[in-house]
């Protein structure tokens, strides 16, 4: 026992100094950095490039500049003499406070507009900072119905927030329950911590009642989690027909790992906004994922558009998921609003992106409608993991296939 | 649900010593804080997982290659790199470990991306039947291997030659050196020593964990709480740190929610410092 110890002559505050120091190296010390090319409408692209979120920051800022491209090669703003679109870089690194920071970095590099966060809560903190200077700002991807609530002529989002998408959700699963004779009566949610799942949870307990669907225990989780051991035996004495979880990729994949290790018998996994599901994850997991169910932003796949953006992600190498689209249809949506205000004064652009009629057709939306900042034509769809690829189960109109309920 | 909670404990318990095995081998005997330790442990679970991608080499085999490359790295880095550059002085070699993890973690999000990886092997969802809980095989090994790997690393350091010079350096490095101890070799050795406890940390998690190029600072703020806990330099201390973080989480969690169940960890790292600030088996400087 006593040669196991390394006596040392080093002052143990050294030590315990460098290990608070080390909060701070995790915590993220990378120099937030912005890439600029020159070009006449810039819109600068507020993303978590590092930190845990990287990957879908990465998805996002393809899915962007991939529709820059195309608006360039397409000739541009036409109102505007063929202005090009140039992307600014911002890297929020996770944290609310840089992402607010690099909108004032932005700002000062002269930015006509402003796509972001992913997170909600950096979207919360970047587009209030956006405000003070009248920026639009549209919200690619976030769910936070406050990013949208605060009464800020700035802000929009095409996308679904989670309070309709809550709606969108218990809807579909009951109506999927209802056409395999209603056997769930019961759901588990297990969501992470901070305002999107805490959020999105609280709504769908409420919305959930109407469809005479009981949340029988809410289990709130840090991010991140290392280990689900204890929240899967907390779902499996709790026996519920459905598990619900609404929370960021890794967790996500994790949980349903975990899930499968300790041997959870339910009738569907049924998430709402699961950062982990996707077409990479049905890859990579194919005997977990098989007919796990979803409920998110998703591409429409009987379009043409659809179709053709999906085969140029995956011939770039990448995924195609939702953020790619997102982002794609964000920066269409700035692009049409320049394009109709035929100038970049800010007051303009707003007024013409709040009057907006745009059609998406790669997506499962009706003509953009915005209401308050917030797209009403929207929807988030309820997606299935069928026989390694995802087929939209929900709503009928845009579904490519019936869900397997209650799964195999 | 408690026994199950205290199972559950010990098991990513002793992946949590795997990690601290190396930070406190290498701050007991260099007294160096390794900043780059989370990026080490993430280069070691992506050694891992491109031998399994690429190679089609099980994680648990690839402990054989992974871990005398890590300490092949390790040694390399602090012979030619840490050790030529800090000149002595700790400040020093704080900034050059901290350039280290912050060159690495790029390099990987550059290289790598950021997409999490994970790993499906055919014995994935085996698992033993306790009756009130299932213990995968993946954890199970891991818990085997992390006391094999300390019991190793115990006997490296108190029954043959190296240990003892080891042990000599830390304690009196001029002595050591008039010994005729080659003092700046024992150093790398350690630092190798140290970053090999990563490798085989890497191999083991792979099964059960993720790795992107951040995931290994998930783990690294668990490890210095270990370590203090332990003691510094204390490998048993390590160990039995290991297991009393892993639990207290685990139960904790139980208890209080999983969300607050993190609390129990810092509660122990505050307890310790005012009740034994040397840790479990540390001693007074």
């Amino acid at each position: 026992m006593k040669n196991s110890k390394f006596i040392n002559n080093t002052s143990r505050r050294t030590f315990l100094g460098g290990a608070a120091a080390s909060v701070a190296l995790t915590s993220g010390l990378a120099t937030p950095w912005i890439a600029q090319a020159a070009g006449n409408v810039k819109i600068g692209l507020i993303h978590p490039a590092t930190g845990w979120a990287a990957y879908p920051a990465a998805q996002l800022r393809y899915g962007a500049q991939m529709a820059i491209a195309d608006i360039n090669a397409a000739g541009g703003i036409k109102s505007m003499g063929g202005a090009k679109l140039e992307a600014l870089l911002g890297d929020s690194q996770t944290k609310p406070e840089i992402g607010a920071a690099e909108v004032e970095k932005m700002n000062e590099a002269g930015v006509h507009a402003l796509q972001g966060c992913y997170q909600s809560a950096v979207g919360l903190a970047a587009s209030a900072a956006a405000a003070k200077y009248n920026i639009p700002f549209s919200v690619d991807v976030g769910v936070s119905d406050k990013l949208v609530q605060r009464g800020l002529g700035n802000v929009f989002r095409m996308a679904d927030g989670y309070g309709r998408i809550a709606r969108d959700a218990a809807t579909n699963l009951g109506e999927i329950n209802a056409r395999a004779g209603s056997p769930a009566k019961s759901v588990v949610i297990v969501h992470e911590e901070s305002e999107f799942g805490t959020g999105t949870a609280k709504l769908m307990t409420n919305a959930l009642k109407e469809h005479n669907l009981e949340v029988i225990d809410t289990i709130k989780h840090a991010n991140p989690t290392r280990n689900f051991d204890n929240i899967a035996l907390r779902i499996k004495s709790a026996k519920p027909d459905i598990v619900m979880p609404i929370n960021y990729p890794g967790e996500y994949v994790l949980l349903a790992k975990t899930l499968r290790q300790q041997r959870v018998d339910f009738m569907a996994s049924y998430s709402v906004l699961g950062g982990g599901f996707n077409f990479k994850f049905v890859d990579d997991l194919p005997q977990i994922a098989e007919n796990m169910i979803d409920v998110n932003h998703w591409y429409n796949p009987n379009s043409a558009s659809g179709q053709a953006m999906r085969k140029r992600t995956e011939a770039d190498g990448k995924y195609f998921t939702f953020e790619v689209y997102c982002a794609y249809m964000s920066i269409l949506f700035l692009a049409d609003g320049f394009e109709r205000a035929g100038t970049t004064d800010k007051d303009a652009v707003n007024a013409a992106l709040a009057a907006s009629t745009l059609e998406v057709d790669f997506m499962p939306y009706d003509k953009t409608k915005m209401v308050d900042g917030q797209n009403m034509g929207s929807r988030a769809v309820a997606i299935q993991a069928q026989k390694g690829d995802v087929q939209i189960i929900a709503p009928s109109a845009y579904a490519s296939a019936d869900a397997v309920f209650p799964r195999s | 649900m408690l026994p199950a909670a205290i199972i559950n404990g010990l098991m990513f318990g002793a992946i949590y010593a795997l990690v601290a095995l190396g930070l406190t081998l290498i701050y007991g005997v260099l007294h160096i804080i390794n900043f780059a330790h989370g990026a080490m442990l993430m280069l070691s679970l992506y050694a891992a997982f491109f031998l399994f991608q690429l190679a089609n080499i099980d994680p648990y085999l690839s402990i054989a290659i992974v871990t005398p490359a890590a300490f092949i790295f390790g040694y390399l880095i602090y012979r030619y790199g840490i050790g030529v550059l800090s000149k002595g002085k700790d400040q020093n070699i704080l900034l050059i470990t901290l350039g280290l993890s912050i060159i690495i973690e790029n390099s990987a999000l550059f290289f790598f991306s950021g997409d999490q990886q994970t790993v499906s092997l055919s014995y994935s969802f085996e698992a033993f039947d306790l009756g009130f809980m299932y213990l995968s095989y993946p954890k199970v090994i891991s818990f085997v291997a992390a006391l094999v790997i300390c019991a190793l690393l115990w006997a490296l350091m108190s029954l043959t030659d190296m240990g003892r010079a080891i042990r000599a350096v830390a304690k009196e490095r001029q002595g050591a050196r008039l010994v005729g101890i080659n003092v700046e070799h024992i150093f790398a050795v350690t630092f190798g020593i140290g970053i090999a406890c990563l490798g085989a940390a890497g191999c083991m998690m792979l099964p059960i964990f993720y790795v992107d190029p951040y995931t290994g600072n998930i783990f690294v703020l668990v490890a210095f709480t270990i370590v203090v806990l332990g003691g510094m330099g204390s490998i048993i201390g390590a160990l039995l740190g290991g297991f009393i973080i892993g639990i207290t989480e685990s139960v904790g969690g139980l208890l209080l929610g999983e969300s607050l169940g993190q609390i129990g960890i810092s509660l122990i790292f505050i307890l310790i410092l005012i009740f034994k600030p040397t840790g479990l088996f540390g001693s007074k400087v």
